[in-house]
């Protein structure tokens, strides 16, 4: 069964890598390219797929499985909430030599039996493992028993570690989705409008979704659920009644945008909200789409009108920044859209960005980042060996590097600035107000006093 | 007085207490100098470790994964481990590669080790790289005991069964899990007093107390090398500190006829006492003033500190060889524990001075916490803590979310004095809180200054 939902989602069609591909690297599918044993970095599928659902925040999620797999990982996000925190607990099996040499399932049910007892939440997710994938635990036939005799949705997530990487977990957790959760309950008739949206693949790390909200809120749009961040169940499984979805993070959620516009005609499009110009494109597709579902027509006036004052808002407020951020050079190692996302910011402020790493990016992304860099090839790198960019930043071809906690250490060992723009980020980037929280970081960082500091050599190691 | 010892049936473990034994086992190997730890399961096993590791000291953690996927795991994976330690060798060119198995490669029972002399003999650009193998499912233990498995597969792969001549002026100390990088720096300063070279194993401080190389580094940065472990046998004595650290001791001392003195770790006075005897009776030196003097400072912390902790209740959790002193600690200050949570059920268990220690997890803790004056376990206390609006103090792995925990000291008398003046100012701190409420102060903080 496990094996059809795979064969299913490395098929998407509306994947651009996907299509992109030959018959034979089809077949292969995206799981197990790039996994060289010594040489690998990045999460499990069961990680991708934790990432993907833990942001319903008021569902238990219960981990079936030895200590590591929760013991070692949980509340380590910054998914934020409005409300409920049960989701940051951690709930897990803990499965003993025992439980692997006499089967889990028993002690599977036991536990969701205590946790839907201890705390009452409106729906378990179970996520499967590989320890108990490998012994043959029916997880799935235990979630529907409990369903059934409990009351409450047992939701099982069959994503066991060693079916592939973190971004074919994030698929599979959509599957999960589609398969037990949207479209399971229905609002309420007189409450559902033209001008509601869902956002997919968008985690509110950070609280980043409440810097794009008021917006939303300005222009009468309301957001039915954020698939999945700061969810609640219950908004989850209406959320087939919205006018428009909006997928962020292509890669991660295809799968549910594609399929929610197959059963229930929603129509969607790939946006995102960081970089100025993304954030206004992103606004100006929801509306002419809601529009298009049945709002009144002047919602894209009145969405024109507001990008047009928070772009110069936004502008104003990012510009008293420029003098001290002019001629400063960029190391950008990030991947996919903020390749070049952020890129115009930077240019606005006057850095040079030497090098921007377009690993995991599609070719519309290479030709957008390639156009910003004025038709540099030589700009645009895959992946850089950490010696290679530490000697980089060691010898001061960057000033500062903006990229994710893996290459933190490279930079600081090195004594250059660093920010991280990645999902383990403490600041919220997203929207306009964003864009200025990002130039305010990398004033601060690039400009602290520390660096003068900590690169000169100790007294006696100074040249005499 | 013997503490019960309480192991609940639960079937849903709430709030994990305990990281996994190959997190603890890739620790250990950490400890080693230019040494590349290799988790031999899926790649999100060392990803979530890698991650836990890098939030906990904030460095880069140089550990890397078989890659095991479905098909290789039932078909065997000695070939992804193989390819691994080639990969590897010629990638970071580490001195040392120390595999840890999973929970997944050892659900099928795959024997690595028996192997590995095959793999080296048939791939030449392994013949310069020590490979040593711990079996550390994660379904049993958690990382004290990875730790300490990795620690007794070092010494039976690197330290040669031929005697060796004494070195009256050399030590060896087996370090647990318990101890930060700063905690060894303290111990190897206090044998320096006694005139005793000590070699660390495993090693922290040389790879994982923050430091700035000068020199980009794939591997870990320092720590205890290969011609260390060949000298164990030469050391006047081995003191293994934290009982964890009694089986590595055990096959030290078969090997090398070294003699072992068990301690627990040096944190509180008596516990203290009984390091600076057993170096006194070692080296056959008298006690340096500058430790006599410390411990008066010690005893002088403990009688400044009293009023504060005499009558307090404290909630505690930790594995077994951190929760002991720390129990005694609280205890030898007037500290009731009303609750006491640990990992593992271990025979020093019943020695904590409480009516009762649970082996179970935080929720447990949480649960006979409500009305206690402090917390004190991990980081993942905090919820616990905000929840019950009881302050938490941190100790042990991990601490994510406060910086500068591998520099901190719990241990000999310095790190004890200092460990207990700061729990003395939280209890002051709180007192504050309690006056300004009664005086009608609500909200204003200057009374605080």
């Amino acid at each position: 069964m496990l094996k059809d939902k795979l064969a299913d989602v490395f098929n998407e069609p509306d994947c651009a890598t996907n299509q992109a591909k030959s018959a034979a690297d089809k077949k292969k599918g995206c799981a197990i390219k790039g996994l060289q044993p010594g040489a690998a970095a990045g999460g499990c599928a069961f990680d991708g797929a934790k990432i993907a659902l833990q942001p319903v925040v008021d569902v238990a999620h219960l981990v079936h499985g030895p200590i590591a797999c929760e013991g070692n990982a949980w509340d380590n996000r910054h998914a934020a909430s409005s409300g409920p925190q049960l989701y940051r607990m951690g709930f897990t099996t803990d499965l003993t030599e025992l439980d692997v040499i006499h089967g889990g399932e028993k002690k599977l049910w036991k536990a969701i039996k205590e946790v839907i007892a201890k705390y009452n939440p409106p729906a378990v997710f179970v996520y499967q493992t590989c320890v108990p994938a490998l012994i043959g635990d029916d997880v799935k036939k235990v979630c529907a028993v409990a369903t059934e005799k409990l009351g409450i949705p047992v939701i099982p997530v069959d994503a066991p570690g060693f079916v592939g990487s973190k971004n074919l977990g994030n698929k599979l957790a959509g599957e999960t989705l589609l398969d037990y959760v949207i479209g399971t309950a229905e609002p309420d008739p007189d409450d559902i409008r033209p001008t509601d949206i869902n956002l997919i693949g968008e985690y509110n790390l950070v609280g980043e979704l409440w810097q794009i909200t008021p917006l939303f809120d300005e222009l009468g749009i309301r957001i039915r659920a954020g698939i999945t961040g700061d969810a609640r169940y219950r908004d989850l499984t209406i959320c087939h009644r919205a006018s428009v979805n909006m997928l962020l993070c292509g890669q991660a959620m295809i799968n549910v945008a594609r399929k929610m516009q197959e059963r229930w005609g929603i129509p969607y499009f790939e946006g995102s909200f960081y970089g100025i110009e993304d954030t206004s494109a992103a606004l100006r597709a929801i509306a002419a789409l809601c529009v298009q579902r049945g709002a009144a027509p002047d919602l894209i006036a009145r969405t024109d009108a507001l990008i047009a004052r928070e772009e110069a808002r936004c502008w104003d407020r990012i510009r008293p920044h420029a003098d001290r951020l002019k001629g400063r050079k960029v190391l950008l190692y990030t991947g996919g859209h903020k390749t070049w996302s952020v890129v115009s910011a930077l240019h606005e402020m006057g850095m040079e960005v030497v090098r921007t790493s377009v690993r995991k990016a599609t070719e519309t992304d290479k030709a957008k980042a390639l156009d910003l860099m004025d038709g540099n090839e030589d700009a645009l790198v895959q992946a850089i060996p950490n010696p290679e960019m530490y000697r980089m930043l060691r010898e001061g071809e960057a000033d500062i590097m903006l990229s994710g906690g893996r290459t933190q250490f490279v930079a600081l060992k090195a004594r250059t600035a660093w920010l991280d723009i990645n999902q383990e980020r403490l600041y919220a980037y997203a929207g306009y107000d964003g864009m200025v929280e990002l130039v305010k970081r990398m004033d601060l960082a690039v400009n602290n006093p520390v660096w003068a500091q900590v690169r000169a050599p100790a007294p006696w190691e100074a040249a005499p | 007085m013997n503490a019960a010892v309480l192991t609940p049936r639960k079937a849903a473990s709430v709030n994990p207490l305990k990281s996994s034994a190959p997190l603890g086992a890739a620790m250990a190997y950490l400890g080693m100098a230019e040494c590349q730890p290799l988790f031999h399961g899926s790649q999100g096993c060392t990803a979530f470790a890698m991650v836990l590791m890098v939030r906990h000291f904030r460095e880069a953690i140089p550990v890397q994964t078989t890659a095991m996927n479905e098909i290789s795991t039932i078909l065997g994976g000695m070939d992804h481990v193989e390819q691994a330690l080639v990969t590897i060798a010629a990638r970071a060119k580490p001195k040392l590669i120390g595999i840890c198995s999973t929970g997944l490669t050892e659900t099928r029972g795959e024997d690595v080790g028996p192997e590995l002399k095959i793999l080296k003999a048939r791939n030449p650009e392994l013949a310069d790289v020590g490979v040593v193998f711990a079996a550390t499912p994660d379904y049993a233990g958690g990382l004290q005991e990875g730790w300490a498995i990795a620690v007794t597969a070092l010494i039976e792969a690197f330290v040669p069964e031929t005697p060796l001549p004494t070195d009256r002026d050399q030590i060896t100390i087996l370090a647990s899990s318990a101890l930060t990088p700063g905690d060894i720096e303290e111990l190897r300063d206090i044998a320096e007093a006694f005139g005793l070279r000590a070699l660390v194993l495993p090693d922290l401080s040389g790879s994982l107390d923050g430091h700035v190389p000068d020199a980009y580094q794939g591997t870990s940065y320092g720590g205890t090398t290969l011609e260390d472990m060949a000298r164990l046998g030469a050391s006047a004595a081995t003191l293994a500190i934290g009982a964890s650290m009694r089986r590595p001791a055990e096959v030290l001392e078969a090997r090398t006829g070294v003699p072992t003195r068990m301690l627990d770790v040096p944190l509180g006075l008596a516990a203290a006492d009984a390091l600076i005897v057993a170096l006194r009776e070692i080296s056959g030196r008298p006690v340096p003033a500058r430790l006599r003097r410390q411990r008066s400072q010690t005893v002088d912390a403990l009688l400044d500190s009293h009023f504060y902790y005499g009558g307090k209740s404290v909630a505690l959790a930790a594995e077994p060889d951190l929760l002991l002193p720390w129990a005694r600690l609280f205890a030898g200050l007037g500290a009731a524990l009303p609750v006491v949570v640990s990992t593992v059920n271990t025979p020093e268990l019943a020695a904590v001075p409480a009516a009762s220690v649970t082996v179970g997890d935080l929720e447990d803790l949480e649960h006979g916490a409500a009305g206690c004056d402090l917390l004190v376990t991990h980081a993942h206390g905090r919820q616990a803590s905000s929840r019950l609006g009881v302050p938490l103090y941190r100790v042990g792995f991990p601490s994510f979310d406060r910086i500068g925990s591998q520099h901190r000291v719990s241990v000999g008398y310095r790190g004890t004095r200092d460990r207990v003046f700061e729990i003395a100012n939280l209890f002051l701190e709180s007192m504050d809180h309690e006056h300004e409420g009664e005086d009608d102060h609500a909200g204003s903080h200057t009374a605080s200054g």
